[in-house]
């Protein structure tokens, strides 16, 4: 047995530790948010997030996950209640046939949650390993700054209500 | 001169008084004694521990040596001044950029071939900055040294240079204001170079793009941070003897090894260097290091588990990978860049030169070059046990791309038997891979290894490193796997 916790939530599941976590999300624990592109780490379309790190999960055995917190798509909000990021995406409609998208919002997620104001250069770096078939790029790395933005602003906004 | 010094000695002189802010010892200068009392001496004795009785019969004794003492002071002096005279470069004038001839369009391209071949851009550019302008950091043992700018700039770049001192800075690491350059400028193997050859590098840089742009000051150790330490360095090192063909070699044989030993300045990395920073040419191409990786032996020491055939090395240096050795990585990865742009005759001259620098083994007749993996692969006795996390790491996170299926087309990976990396006497290359991936220029092809930092522990790595060893490479098991993982992960050097 193996013991994943995905989005806050623990799961046993019986699966050949060698598994990649990809197929376990989507076949066992119906997380179909993260999708299967290539199966071989070249387009992204996999990623979730490690302990806040992006990572293909197509290519991460759940053997390697034990113990570790693990976050998809599905963790940052609903379709009722989307997170910020998604929030951003959805404003600067950056979906087209929109399956890379879930890919593109976790390998965000984990720059934002690392660096919350990165630069135009420093967001094309750190999502080029994921790629968009239907060239929504342009779409996708204003959302990024749209959200990092507005998260700022959130975040700057709390600060001064929390004052007294 | 120095019999005219000695009366002197002994004689009652109160010399200048000590003032408060003179250490005391600026004053023994005038071999006086450190008592601080004005007018108070004492013979500096040479033989100090003779009893004061003794000293007077020792009198003699004690002028001579220090007859023989001033002797050698006075030769050191004269070795010291002279070392400077000889260190000293003259100014070299500047020229007004708007008068230099226009070059001939030939010998532009030509420059252009040759500057791909030396990777001139490769140091002399920041990463996604403008191409030639400088102001990368490059780390040494010694601290950091930033990249002059090479454009045609006027004030912060070489447009005021004329070809004499481009030419004097390439063969001998001046510049042209006289100042001594830093070896980190690999003019030990530019001193190699042909005139044809330099004038053509400055056509085609004169040809560039001027960039103002300033370079952040050298961080260095002293005393090193003073230039004309490097005149020192240059004693040692510097061998100005131009290339000398082998007349018994064929014509592209002496174009990659003249390629190869100057401008390409493979050695730079290729060969293992001494304290001072020196390379050691008594082991040339015995494997050294670059950017904190390990650069493999080039000779019959090489780590490569299949020798490399003259076609193999071309391929690799021309397209960046090689179905049998794999793709070039973290430092050779920009190498291979640069010589995609070379004339591919040079590229085959440099594949013909390196691929004798194996031993004999390597330079195999045609016949025995069609069963070419004539080195027979470790065979996979190794089995893995099931509870092994290695094997299990790497079925899910490996074996799609290096299950050995087939030699390496990307996106397949290479199957790892045939992994330098792997085979390798020191681990580092092969945790670079695997935390960084294998990834080519933003917007440019190449094989693609995806990353996998995020994916793995330091132990897991291990795991996975420790079975990839065992299993694909017949070597015995890397003993500092572990501390140098640790290490590495937290190295600046990662991309």
């Amino acid at each position: 047995m193996i013991e994943l916790t995905v989005n806050g939530t623990a799961h046993r599941v019986d699966v050949d530790p060698a598994t990649p976590l990809l197929y376990v999300l989507r076949d066992e624990l119906q997380l179909n948010g993260a999708k299967f592109g290539c199966g071989l780490g070249q387009c992204g379309a996999c990623t979730v997030m490690a302990e806040g790190e992006a990572i293909y999960s197509c290519l991460t055995p759940v053997a390697a996950l034990q113990g570790r917190k693990i976050t998809t798509v599905e963790g940052l909000g609903t379709a009722g209640n989307p997170g910020p990021l998604q929030r951003a995406f959805i404003a600067e409609q950056a979906a087209q046939c929109g399956y890379c998208i879930a890919g593109m919002v976790m390998r965000a997620q984990a720059l934002l949650q690392r660096n919350s104001s990165p630069s135009d250069a420093e967001i094309r770096a750190e999502m080029e390993p994921n790629l968009c078939r239907c060239g929504t790029h342009m779409r996708i790395l204003r959302a990024i700054r749209r959200a990092s933005s507005e998260m700022r602003t959130a975040s700057t906004q709390n600060a001064t209500e929390a004052r007294p | 001169m120095i019999m005219g010094a000695e009366p002197r000695l002994g004689v009652s002189d109160p010399g200048p008084a000590r003032r408060p802010w003179q250490p005391c010892c600026a004053r023994t200068a005038t071999l006086r004694a450190c008592d601080g009392a004005p007018g108070s001496v004492h013979r500096l004795d040479p033989f100090s521990l003779i009893s004061s009785h003794g000293a007077r019969q020792a009198g003699e004794a004690s002028l001579r040596a220090l007859r023989v003492l001033l002797v050698v002071l006075l030769l050191f002096a004269l070795a010291i001044g002279a070392f400077f005279l000889w260190a000293r470069h003259s100014e070299i004038a500047t020229i007004d950029p708007s008068r230099r001839p226009p070059a001939d369009e030939a010998v532009v391209a030509k420059g252009a071939e040759l500057a791909a071949i030396g990777d001139c851009d490769v140091c002399h550019t920041v990463p996604g900055g403008p191409p030639y302008a400088g102001g990368r950091p490059i780390p040494t043992p010694f601290g950091t040294i930033y990249s002059a700018n090479i454009t045609p700039d006027a004030t912060t770049g070489i447009g005021h240079w004329s070809q004499a001192a481009f030419r004097r800075a390439m063969k001998e690491g001046v510049s042209r204001n006289g100042n001594d350059l830093y070896p980190a400028f690999p003019y030990d193997h530019y001193a190699k170079l042909g005139d044809d050859d330099i004038a053509a590098l400055y056509a085609f840089l004169m040809s560039r793009a001027a960039v103002q742009s300033r370079p952040p000051a050298n961080a260095l150790i002293f005393p090193l941070n003073l230039r004309w330490t490097v005149a020192v360095w240059d004693l040692l090192y510097l061998d100005r003897t131009p290339f000398r063909p082998d007349p018994k070699q064929s014509e592209a044989w002496n174009r990659g090894a003249y390629l190869v030993q100057g401008l390409g300045h493979c050695g730079d990395c290729h060969t293992p260097r001494d304290r001072l920073g020196g390379e050691r040419t008594a082991a040339a191409f015995a494997g050294g290091t670059a950017e904190g990786w390990s650069a493999p032996a080039l000779t019959a020491a090489s780590p490569a588990p299949l020798p490399w055939s003259e076609a193999q090395l071309f391929r690799y240096l021309h397209q960046g990978w090689d179905t049998a050795h794999g793709a070039a990585a973290g430092p050779m990865a920009p190498v291979t860049r640069d010589l995609a742009r070379a004339s591919a005759s040079d590229v085959a001259a440099i594949a013909t030169y390196v691929a004798t620098l194996e031993g004999p083994g390597a330079a195999r007749p045609a016949a025995a070059a069609a069963t070419a993996n004539a080195r027979p692969l470790p065979t996979e006795t190794v089995s893995a046990s099931p509870a092994d996390l290695g094997a299990t790491l790497f079925e899910g996170a490996c074996a799609n791309c290096h299950s050995g299926i087939s030699p390496m087309v990307p996106p397949h990976g290479i199957d790892l038997r045939r992994s330098t990396a792997i085979g390798a006497p020191d681990p580092t290359d092969a945790i670079f891979i695997v935390l960084d991936g294998i990834r080519p220029v933003e917007g440019e092809r190449g094989p693609w290894m995806p990353r996998f930092d995020g994916a793995f522990t330091d132990a897991q790595l291990a795991a996975l490193l420790n079975y990839l060893r065992a299993q694909h490479s017949g070597t015995p098991p890397w003993s500092d796997l572990d501390s140098r993982i640790r290490a590495l992960r937290q190295s600046k050097e990662r991309s």
